[in-house]
């Protein structure tokens, strides 16, 4: 069992949690990720690490409800229990002193990419932060990403916040005036789309650029190809080999399709835990 | 007194038959097919045994049980005493009873086999190990601490074997495995329906009793290497049977439409995360209308078994040569007759198509004749020209082969792999090219049998307990 230590609560669908898990902890690197298991009937959930204190020997996770699982999850709170915490798994960021590196992160992307920024900067890069969210109620982490990059572009979707616009609008910008020559690697994590957005800008600038890839997993330590995805035509398991990928080079289609394979049966789970939900505590489902 | 003069042993000769499920009903349940012999079976079927000198069963076990004394006991009614002398040997009896292919083993070596059937052995056994399970379980002795640490990666059959033989010696073993739960391929891989889990945990508790610490939720080569293990985690021995955790692929295209999985995953999800009680627990898998197996091995009888419980209206095995090369064992494939499996036989698949969604909808095939023998001297498949033709399919499994995990491998320095990737360990001691560090099962040899992995994990606690000796002097 692992120790939920501490819960805080960005959005009613994007929470954090640090978990008390001091074997991942000690050895974990930036790009890595974990898989966590709520109870005995859970799914393996995989989650890229987004922060942790070799230390206290702590791994904090940010996550986006989207399915019964995630909501489960969000249930639960500090000084709660969750089953199983298996980590690190794959490969860690290749950091090195590159130069000029833009880090890019949508959404709930913007946890993953955070240690990735600091380490590089750690290793003497200048990075170039821009981090995007769909509305200004989604939007977190603007301190700690200010403090991991060199400097910090924010934007938001529907302009809510700071600025109106994509984050591929404002790498363009940046990629624009300070001229493509002048940035030596693009890494971008976040929702499928967002990321396959940031691969075409970049492909036309012929720029570097890295995703951090999530696949539907069952075990994460290459044992069941679940996670496979097409990368410069040749199949790759994302658990072992990624889950970071030259963007320029993955099958985004059948990555798409291959993550939506199952989306009937979540659904249908999701709506049959909310009603569960709702007859057993009274609460009218609002929770 | 006199001795009585011997009396010539009265031979029966045809084997108690295994009470079994009816196909019909359970080849749409996940209870076990099998439902195991009543004392009274079990005691008329050790009897059988002649107890002749030479005991030629001995040699076709790999873990060395001494199979006539036991089945002596057993003939008395001295269950007891039967389970207390299989385990002098087998760790893991409950699950050998099951899933052994004592008809390549001990089996086939029977004199009573020579004319009539051989001794039921593995039910016999069975019958002892599920008893005793079920009545508690009686530890057995173990030796004063040697205050050695031995760390064993990976708790499949190899794993537990060399860990509960390491412990009997005195050594103190901690096992580290990467799911959730111990077992291994006997959890995730074979399904309930030969091994209910519960048979597995029980046995994996029977270990935890003989002082053995199981660490899961622990991916070594990930948490920590094999050389941090030994110079930071105090260990002075590692024994690595991390089995075959690596699918193969058939590569042909298609491959990653949806609906196509490796026979590990198809497993994994029914098996380890109980997929067929979804939603009650909640780990999804489909299986559509029609589902094709490919491969002819005993995982591919239990990917075409499991998808008939799973709902499929249709399981197929598709299999490049003819029944007499099925590798799967013969009451395998029986089994999976009677359950309705359909055979495709002497066909191989060209390419899955997919529809507009990249969801499998059919697969071509290409039908094959039976040429000259080969290396392995099975007569090998040679496809005929223009012989194509299209399946319609809603699930592929692949189930034709895994190799090695490459996690422990890929991290540990001075480790020599071979070029398929398994680790180069001695068959006689399981030593490799790197001091203190062993290996066994199937990360060595590639897929084989639970009872082949079992043997090697004797092996390499043999050899590490003289390590250590060793090293003591």
């Amino acid at each position: 069992m692992y120790k939920i230590l501490e819960k805080e609560v960005f959005s009613p669908i994007i929470k954090l949690m640090v978990i008390d898990a001091p074997k991942v902890a000690k050895s974990c690197k930036a790009g890595q990720f974990i898989i966590l298991r709520i109870n005995d009937e859970g799914e393996r959930i995989p989650l890229t690490i987004a922060d942790y204190d070799r230390e206290k020997g702590t791994i904090t996770i940010v996550y986006q409800e989207v399915g019964k699982s995630t909501e489960q999850l969000g249930a639960l709170e500090a000084g709660d229990y969750i089953k199983d915490f298996v980590g690190p798994l794959g490969e860690a960021s290749h950091i090195e002193k590159f130069g000029t590196v833009l880090v890019v992160g949508g959404g709930v992307g913007i946890a993953p990419v955070h240690p990735i920024a600091r380490s590089l900067k750690e290793a003497g890069n200048h990075v170039i932060g821009v981090i995007g969210s769909r509305t200004k109620e989604l939007m977190f982490w603007e301190d700690k990403m200010r403090e991991a990059c060199s400097e910090l572009h924010v934007t938001t979707d529907d302009g809510t916040y700071v600025r109106k616009g994509f984050v591929t609008d404002v790498m363009k910008e940046i990629i624009e005036a300070r001229g493509k020559e002048n940035i030596n690697l693009v890494i971008a994590i976040g929702p499928q789309p967002m990321m396959r957005a940031c691969s075409n800008l970049t492909k036309e600038y012929g720029l570097k650029t890295i995703v951090s890839l999530n696949a539907l997993m069952v075990d994460g330590t290459g044992m069941c190809g679940c996670c496979r995805v097409s990368v410069g035509g040749k199949t790759k398991f994302v658990c072992v080999d990624g889950p970071e990928f030259d963007a320029h080079e993955v099958d985004w289609l059948e990555l798409g399709r291959r993550g939506a394979y199952f989306r009937d049966q979540e659904q249908a789970a999701r709506e049959k835990a909310k009603e569960k939900h709702t007859c057993q505590c009274g609460c009218g489902g609002g929770r | 007194m006199t001795d009585a003069p011997k009396a010539k042993k009265q031979i029966v000769p045809k084997k108690n038959e295994m009470p079994a499920q009816d196909p019909v009903e359970r080849s749409r349940n996940f209870n076990e097919v099998a439902t195991g012999y009543s004392p009274e079976t079990a005691k008329a079927e050790a009897a059988r045994c002649l107890q002749c000198k030479n005991e030629p069963c001995r040699q076709g076990c790999p873990v060395e049980v001494d199979i006539p004394a036991f089945l002596k006991l057993a003939a008395e009614g001295d269950f007891d005493g039967a389970i207390a002398k299989i385990k002098e040997k087998n760790a893991l009896p409950a699950v050998c009873g099951r899933v052994c292919p004592q008809e390549s083993q001990c089996e086939k070596y029977c004199t009573l086999g020579k004319k009539h059937d051989p001794v039921g052995i593995g039910r016999v056994e069975r019958f002892c190990a599920d008893r005793e399970l079920a009545g508690g379980v009686k530890v057995p002795g173990v030796a004063a601490p040697t205050g050695f640490k031995v760390a064993v990666v990976g708790s499949g059959p190899a794993g537990l074997t060399c860990a509960a033989d390491l412990a009997k010696l005195g050594h103190k073993v901690t096992v580290f495995e990467a799911l959730h739960v111990a077992g291994g391929v006997l959890m995730y891989g074979i399904p309930e329906f030969r091994l209910p889990k519960a048979v597995v945990q029980g046995e994996v508790e029977n270990l935890k009793k003989l002082g053995v610490d199981i660490e899961v939720n622990s991916v070594v080569g990930k948490f920590a290497t094999v050389d941090e293990l030994m110079e930071g985690g105090g260990f002075d021995a590692v024994f690595i049977g991390t089995g075959a955790g690596l699918p193969y692929f058939m590569n042909i295209p298609g491959e990653n439409l949806c609906g196509v999985y490796s026979a590990n995953e198809f497993l994994t999800r029914t098996n380890l995360m109980k997929a067929y009680l979804f939603p009650n627990w909640d780990t999804p898998i489909k299986v559509g209308r029609k589902v094709a197996v490919l491969g002819g091995g005993n995982v591919a009888m239990d990917a075409a078994r499991t998808a008939l419980r799973l709902g499929a209206e249709e399981s197929w095995i598709v299999y490049r040569r003819s029944d007499k090369e099925l590798p799967a064992r013969h009451e395998e494939v029986e089994h999976a007759h009677e359950e309705g499996v359909k055979f495709a036989l002497l066909t191989s698949p060209t390419k899955i198509m997919g529809d507009e969604n990249g969801v499998v909808q059919s697969m071509e095939c290409l039908k094959y004749e039976l040429g000259e023998p080969d290396a392995s001297g099975r007569r090998s498949p040679v496809p005929i020209a223009g012989s194509e033709y299209v399946m319609d399919i809603d699930t592929v499994v692949v189930a034709i082969g895994q190799g090695p995990n490459p996690l422990v491998p890929r991290t540990t320095k001075g480790l020599e792999v071979n070029r398929k990737g398994n680790i180069v360990a001695s068959t006689e001691t399981g030593a490799t090219s790197k001091p203190g560090v062993y290996a066994g099962g199937d990360v060595v040899t590639g897929a084989a049998t639970v009872i082949l992995a079992m043997g090697a994990g004797k092996v390499g606690a043999r050899s590490i307990h003289d390590y250590l000796t060793a090293k003591k002097a």
